[in-house]
């Protein structure tokens, strides 16, 4: 599944789409950064309610393929702001992390 | 030994959130350039943010020198801060003395300095109470 299915399957809002082309690989939930960093698998759609601007950094340095806000998070000034800079995607759902990581799970 | 082929420093900002990890972006994105494969970049890139991270939340900031070789890279993480008390126990997976604001921000899982140990090759630590730290890395790529 492409970046792009996933929005349409989530029915995600769209802060930022660099690649909606991108194949999803995996999934992965978390929150502490440290954690994301050393096992979110590259490719992946990383499920968070974190939402400040370091968020853009990892999801960089980890190589994620696209940043899902759950919850009805909203990424703060400067993470919609990094995330164009960056050219990070990065949507938002209403759904909880579980709910968006279920509906995911085996479609990948 | 092979000899150098990128040398970098990087001034990294204490206290400074938003611009914390682009001093391993920047390395991220040279190594890319010259080829080196994505498993070890990706080691790269978690030791070096871990170890930036750790500099602008406990040490005010700190240099960061990067030698980049045929087969290698070397890390320093030199910073002037208030040092680590007990090395043995800021090791320990899960330990962290990280304030509760940092917490806030996804930092403070206590996995940093484990995690810079587990995806390098080399990795030693010098610190001093009062007077600093610097961490050394390297990370052997294949």
């Amino acid at each position: 599944m492409t970046v792009e299915g996933l929005v349409d399957l989530l029915g995600a809002r769209i802060v930022n789409l660099a690649d909606g082309e991108r194949v999803l690989t995996a999934g992965y939930c978390g929150d502490f950064l440290s954690f994301v960093m050393s096992k979110a698998p590259e490719g992946c759609a990383w499920f968070t309610v974190m939402s400040n601007v370091n968020v853009c950094a990892v999801a960089t340095l980890a190589d994620c393929a696209v940043v899902v806000l759950c919850e009805g998070v909203t990424p703060d000034a400067a993470l919609a702001e990094k995330v164009k800079q960056q050219d990070v995607n990065l949507v938002t759902t209403g759904m909880t992390v579980y709910e968006a990581a279920l509906a995911t799970a085996g479609r990948l | 030994m092979s000899e150098t082929r990128i040398h970098q420093e990087y001034v990294v900002s204490g206290n400074n959130f938003a611009s914390a990890g682009s001093a391993s972006e920047e390395v991220k994105s040279t190594l890319k350039k010259i080829g080196v494969a994505s498993s070890d970049i990706r080691r790269v890139a978690i030791a070096m943010y871990e170890g930036e991270i750790n500099m602008v939340i406990h040490a005010g900031g700190g240099v960061a020198t990067v030698d980049i070789y045929l087969d290698r890279v070397e890390i320093v993480l030199a910073d002037k801060g208030k040092g680590i008390e007990n090395v043995e126990l800021a090791m320990t997976p899960g330990w962290s003395t990280a304030p509760e604001d940092i917490r806030a921000l996804g930092f403070g899982a206590g996995m940093g300095l484990p995690n810079m140990k587990k995806y390098t090759d080399e990795f030693s630590i010098e610190s001093e109470v009062g007077v600093g730290t610097t961490v050394r890395m390297t990370i052997r790529f294949g």
